[in-house]
């Protein structure tokens, strides 16, 4: 009878932050039904599921995600030990997944948790990313490979925003009722980060009319899903991204998977490799712009939820460490009385708070430009709503890579810590801590690596952005006991400023891309550092969290920023030389 | 070919979280202490109505429930589930009844809704544990009854087949409609709450719950939508027997309860050997705790 909702109070935090209430009033268009909905695919009309006002909508959230909690906690952890002996199995080009994992799958598609986002005219609950993604972090928190099943829910709604409208009726409601699943289908064998190498053949074929794929992919996970966005090379002869477009696959017998790869971690979700035929597809928005807009979309999504999916891999883990440390004893005492072990528990359950709130604060950005778009689609935007919307999206563009690079990371530390404080025990099978840092590593990989996120984030961070970030955030009122911690961090980012003054000087990007983590990492302390301060002037219960945190991040930085000074752009021939 | 399906299921306090207060110095359950959830075993009933209406299209599920006025939260949360219908049997002058008593009221109150194919309810309730109501409520209606019921395997118009679970063993059962069956707490869990289905019912209300709503908006919308209405059946709207209802109409009388705790008197250590074990197994024979 667990429930990952209620017995996290963190997450109801977040979702109770006054800045949801602008993005609520706007995704609920001041609650009045608009001539654009309609039925859902289950019947339901519009009234009977539109939310009133604002608390009423608040409280849908709240209570479908006791719902999620309460599957995570009863159906999809107690099951994530089987899904991990088991996975998926390939069997006469049908995948089957694991026992558990098809049970976890029923439970969600029966509460109707398969299109969380989507609008409700075509079945899905409307709920906004922030929501949404809370649900990925607690279902991560169960089993992180369900995630790559439950969080790939960007792909319907990448389709709602770029697809005409016969195609969002026609598909959609298969997603939003649980029918169907997705994948996005980029990667080949030589294509993985540099996507611009696409390979995969799209051609119209003149007598149907009809595009077909031929061709290979590798890396695909969840291959298998129903309905799939495929990256393709449309423009015969082109070789970089402008040759591209997407298209939507049907599943049919014209794609053989060959094989599904055996991996370290996330077990349960089947990752495929696959071989199109002449694969029938529907050409999704414009040709040519597959890459430059709309996988770029696909990603950002799939990105932020890659970083719940680190927040609810690092909370479990933290979880078990904490319960270890507080069981075991050693020398007449439970570990957790040791320094040693104490630092870390603190240190990762302060990891943890930063974490989320970076995710949850992304979210909202994401949020906030999502639903001015969606009204661009309804009438014209006042000038005022259009730089609403364009300041939104680029500080998304901002802070998507920064969350996804840090957190990921910090996940991984933690379920390296997690181990840690289970010693030899932890190295063993017998403790979900194991499962979860082999889980824990992937989130650093896909989705782009912590490397190319650094390098997506350092014009962020280096740029006019991050200063009006910096006086957003300076600017906030916080209670007088928190103001020296507010001191610290000005500290920290007029530190940042010099960093970047000694990287910039000698215009070289390469050098530049150099210092990038350490920069980018630099900045993350600073802005999780103000978010945590605000989150401690909600709640006082954050208030050490934050002086932790930031007592923690100050000297860090501080190191960074000597590491800056000493190694100058001639090291940079030490570093290749030694490469070799 | 549709069904109609009454599913009883009771609201009780949360036994299985049992802390130190759970008990009043009278020896009598301290309901405040406790969370009130839906009775486990009436949650496999209703995962069991479900699935025949999931199979049968057209079949209508009628959840039936009997309490105090917060007892609604049993019907809301059906309804979340996919229930078409709630009924909730409340009135202070019911209240004190055994499970003789609560049987004839729930029996009446079933003559009232009227035709019905099968009534489901859990094996038995976690506060009581009597496991007697259901059996009781089909001897009131005079139809047939399967206790222990796991799963349904089959369902036409005149027939249903039924596997128990025995305790020895899976017995497969066939019975004439309609039927009573009581659903034993190993069959299928019961769905999780539906999303939609709860933003639809949420403001669902009782004619009780409504004259303590401070809401004007909602009030109207209550009033607009009749499926936001859950129906109280009270002792005015059954043709009831006073002297079978109630305390009056309630033989089981609580003598004394007492607290047991259970604690090891005394322990044995046996070595890895077969000497041993050959003592231990004749020890065991010789005080009938084997053969």
């Amino acid at each position: 009878m667990a429930n990952f909702y209620t017995d996290n109070e963190d997450i109801k935090f977040h979702l109770n932050n006054p800045k949801m209430k602008i993005i609520v009033d706007l995704k609920e268009r001041n609650y009045k039904i608009t001539e654009n909905e309609y039925h859902d695919s289950d019947g339901l009309s519009p009234d009977d599921l539109k939310p009133h006002n604002y608390e009423d909508a608040l409280d849908n959230y709240s209570e479908v995600l006791g719902i999620v909690g309460e599957i995570c906690g009863d159906i999809i952890d107690p099951n994530a030990e089987s899904v991990d002996e088991e996975g998926p199995t390939l069997v006469d080009n049908r995948v089957h997944y694991a026992k558990g994992t098809d049970e976890n799958m029923l439970a969600l598609k029966q509460a109707k948790l398969t299109g969380m986002t989507l609008p409700r005219k075509y079945g899905g609950l409307n709920f906004p990313a922030t929501a949404y993604n809370m649900a990925v972090e607690m279902v991560s928190r169960g089993d992180a490979s369900l995630m790559n099943l439950f969080g790939l829910q960007d792909i319907a709604e990448t389709i709602n925003a770029f697809a005409d409208e016969e195609v969002k009726k026609n598909f959609l409601p298969r997603f939003a009722s649980g029918e169907a699943t997705g994948a996005m289908i980029l990667t080949e064998p030589d294509a993985g980060s540099d996507l611009q190498a696409v390979n995969l053949k799209a051609h119209l074929d003149e007598a149907t009319n009809t595009w077909k794929l031929n061709g290979v992919k590798r890396f695909i996970t969840n291959g298998n899903a129903e309905l799939s966005l495929v990256l393709a090379r449309s423009e015969d002869g082109t070789k970089d991204g402008r040759g591209l477009s997407m298209f939507l696959y049907d599943r049919d017998d014209t794609v053989q998977i060959r094989r599904i790869e055996n991996k370290m971690g996330i077990h349960g979700s089947p990752t495929c490799e696959m071989v199109f035929k002449d694969a029938p597809c529907i050409l999704i928005g414009k040709r040519k712009f597959g890459l430059i807009k709309y996988v770029m979309a696909l990603m950002n999504g799939a990105r932020l939820g890659i970083g719940a999916q680190s927040v609810g891999i690092a909370e479990a883990a933290y979880r078990e460490a904490l319960k270890y440390a507080k069981e075991r004893a050693q020398f007449g005492k439970t570990i957790d009385q040791f320094p040693g072990v104490y630092e870390m528990l603190t240190d990762m359950k302060v990891k943890v708070a930063a974490s989320r709130t970076l995710l949850y604060e992304t979210a909202r950005f994401v949020d906030m430009y999502k639903v001015y778009e969606e009204i661009e689609e309804e009438r014209k935007l006042t000038l005022e709503e259009k730089q609403e919307m364009k300041k939104y999206k680029k500080r998304a563009g901002f802070y998507t890579p920064l969350l996804k690079g840090l957190t990921s990371e910090y996940c991984n530390s933690i379920a390296y810590d997690a181990i840690q404080i289970h010693g030899g025990t932890g190295f063993m099978k017998d403790f979900p801590v194991e499962r979860l840092y082999r889980d824990a590593r992937i989130t650093s990989i896909y989705e782009g690596t912590t490397q190319l996120q650094v390098l997506a984030a350092i014009r962020g961070v280096t740029s006019c952005l991050f200063t009006e970030m910096m006086e957003e955030y300076q600017s906030a009122k916080v209670a007088p006991d928190l103001e020296y911690l507010v001191k610290h961090l000005k500290e920290m980012k007029n530190e940042y400023v010099e960093a970047i003054k000694l990287v910039e000087a000698p215009e070289d990007n390469e050098f530049l891309d150099f210092h990038s983590r350490r920069l980018v990492e630099m900045a993350g302390n600073i802005i999780m550092g103000h978010l945590l301060v605000l989150d401690a002037d909600r709640d006082s219960k954050f208030k050490t969290i934050a002086e932790v945190y930031i007592k923690k991040g100050q000297p860090e930085n501080t190191e960074k920023f000597n590491k800056i000074k000493t190694i100058d752009r001639d090291d940079l021939g030490m570093y290749k030389a030694l490469s070799v | 070919m549709a069904f109609k399906i009454i599913v009883l299921a009771k609201q009780v306090p949360d036994t299985r979280n049992v802390g130190n207060d759970a008990m009043k110095a009278d020896g009598t359950v301290n309901r405040s202490a406790l969370p009130a959830i839906f009775n486990p075993d009436d949650l496999n009933a209703l995962e069991q109505a479900l699935q025949i209406k999931e199979k049968n299209p057209g079949s209508e599920i009628i959840i039936l429930t009997m309490g105090p006025p917060r007892a609604a939260d049993i019907i809301r949360e059906s309804l979340y589930r996919n229930a078409d219908k709630g009924y909730l049997i409340t009135d202070r002058r019911f209240a004190g009844a055994d499970t003789l008593a609560t049987s004839y009221v729930i029996s009446k109150a079933i003559e009232k809704i009227g035709k019905y194919d099968i009534i489901l309810s859990g094996r038995q309730a976690i506060d009581g544990d009597t496991a007697q109501v259901g059996p009781q409520t089909a001897e009131k209606l005079n139809i047939p009854q399967i206790t222990y019921a796991e799963e349904i395997t089959s369902i036409t118009k005149d027939k249903i087949t039924v596997k128990r679970r025995l305790e020895r063993g899976v017995e497969e059962v066939e019975c004439t409609l309609p039927v009573l069956l009581t659903v034993h707490g190993s069959a299928k869990a019961c769905r999780p709450k539906n999303a939609k289905l709860f933003m639809k019912y949420k403001h669902a209300k009782t004619p009780t719950e409504l004259q303590t709503l401070d809401d004007d908006y909602l009030g109207q919308e209550i009033k607009n939508k009749a499926f936001l209405n859950i129906e109280e059946i009270s002792l005015d709207d059954l043709d009831c027997d006073l002297v079978k209802i109630g305390l009056a109409g309630s033989p089981t009388k609580v003598k004394t309860i007492q607290n047991v705790v259970h604690t090891a008197k005394d322990s044995m250590k046996l070595e890895d050997n077969d000497d041993d074990i050959k003592s231990l197994m004749g020890e065991l024979i010789n005080n009938h705790t084997l053969g």
